[in-house]
């Protein structure tokens, strides 16, 4: 008759983990509607300006891209080091944005072709004169509709 | 009696979800993407183009950004960080200035009879501009005029122009049109 007897019997049940797999398909769920794959590698660097006069990008099926930047450190040794323009997984001269739009064009329905908008994507430091080539090449091909893709400012 | 088929294990259920899981946190951006928005003018053949739709020198605001991202307006140094205000007393002219842009009678449907503005704001920019100062200084104009519209929303409606519904925002459009003209950028400035 000792007095530190184990009340055996008494333990608490292990939780059940059989809900377990419940909460993380949800989880895994969540993930997999949210999520948007990258459709491109990106080969510039890319550092966006500020700005706080936003308007979000609504339809995305409607977006094209343009990417233009410095060659990553992995291309320079073929590219240099001067901002390039990137057109789907490569780089591209500028002529080749004409065909690009016509491209773009005709993988959407005809009733959508006026509502299409072209994301610019470049990068902070480019110079202004490859980025005034390409807005006159989109001129060119009629693509007047232009986002230059920014991030929200945070106020100081 | 039959053998009974044994049951699967499901143990290994939760780790097989992990691993999914997993694999969509790491590949998910969940950036939206945004921008500002702006409308290019339509090509004109270089050979073509006239230039005898002068515009009174008065209705022009003009901004020139250099290579060394300076910044100059209507002829003097000026800060981004001004720039905003500047832009608006130039479409705004409240006491009617000389200097400042013309007004001409326009019926606009909620408002009547408004003198609207005729300035127009060229931007010209170098060669050698950085892109990161362009579109602050782009982001600046927009921000006048979206600012200008958003009080003559309030003072109307009491409320910021977002909320209006389309009649509304086309009535303060022309009121405040958004005229921001990009020329072609010069070798040297």
């Amino acid at each position: 008759m000792s007095k530190f007897r184990k009340d055996d019997g008494k333990e608490l049940p292990p939780i059940s983990t059989a809900s377990l797999p419940d909460i993380v398909f949800m989880l895994l769920f969540f993930f997999m509607v949210s999520t948007t794959m990258r459709e491109v590698t990106l080969r510039v660097k890319m550092h966006l300006p500020e700005a706080t006069e936003l308007s979000k990008l609504e339809k995305k099926s409607l977006v094209s891209y343009i990417y233009i930047g410095e060659p990553l450190p992995m291309y320079q040794k073929t590219f240099g080091k001067a901002p390039r323009i990137q057109l789907n997984d490569q780089f591209e001269p500028v002529e080749s944005i004409q065909d690009f739009i016509i491209a773009e064009r005709e993988a959407r329905e005809e009733a959508e072709q006026p509502f299409m908008v072209t994301s610019l994507k470049i990068d902070d430091n480019t110079k202004m004169g490859i980025v005034q080539d390409v807005k006159q090449e989109l001129r060119k091909s009629a693509a007047l509709n232009i986002n230059y893709s920014s991030r929200q400012r945070t106020e100081r | 009696m039959s053998k009974k088929i044994p049951e699967i294990p499901a143990a290994s259920l939760a780790d097989i979800a992990f691993m999914l899981l997993i694999f969509f946190l790491v590949t998910t951006t969940m950036d939206v993407d945004s921008g500002l928005r702006r409308k290019l003018p339509q090509w004109v053949d270089p050979s073509e183009l006239e230039n005898d739709d002068r515009i009174n020198e008065r209705n022009v605001f003009v901004v020139l950004v250099n290579k060394n991202n300076d910044l100059l307006v209507e002829g003097d140094y000026e800060r981004v960080e001004n720039l905003r205000e500047r832009t608006k007393e130039f479409m705004e002219n409240p006491f009617n200035d000389e200097d400042l842009p013309e007004k001409e009678p326009k019926e606009v449907p909620y408002f009547g009879e408004v003198m609207v503005t005729k300035g127009v704001i060229s931007l010209r920019n170098d060669l050698d501009t950085k892109y990161g100062t362009y579109i602050a200084v782009q982001n600046e104009l927009v921000a006048a005029i979206n600012e200008l519209r958003d009080e003559k929303a309030k003072e109307k409606w009491g409320k910021p122009y977002d909320e209006l519904d389309e009649e509304q925002q086309k009535a303060i459009q022309t009121i405040y049109p958004s005229r921001i003209s990009e020329a072609e950028p010069k070798g040297k400035i």
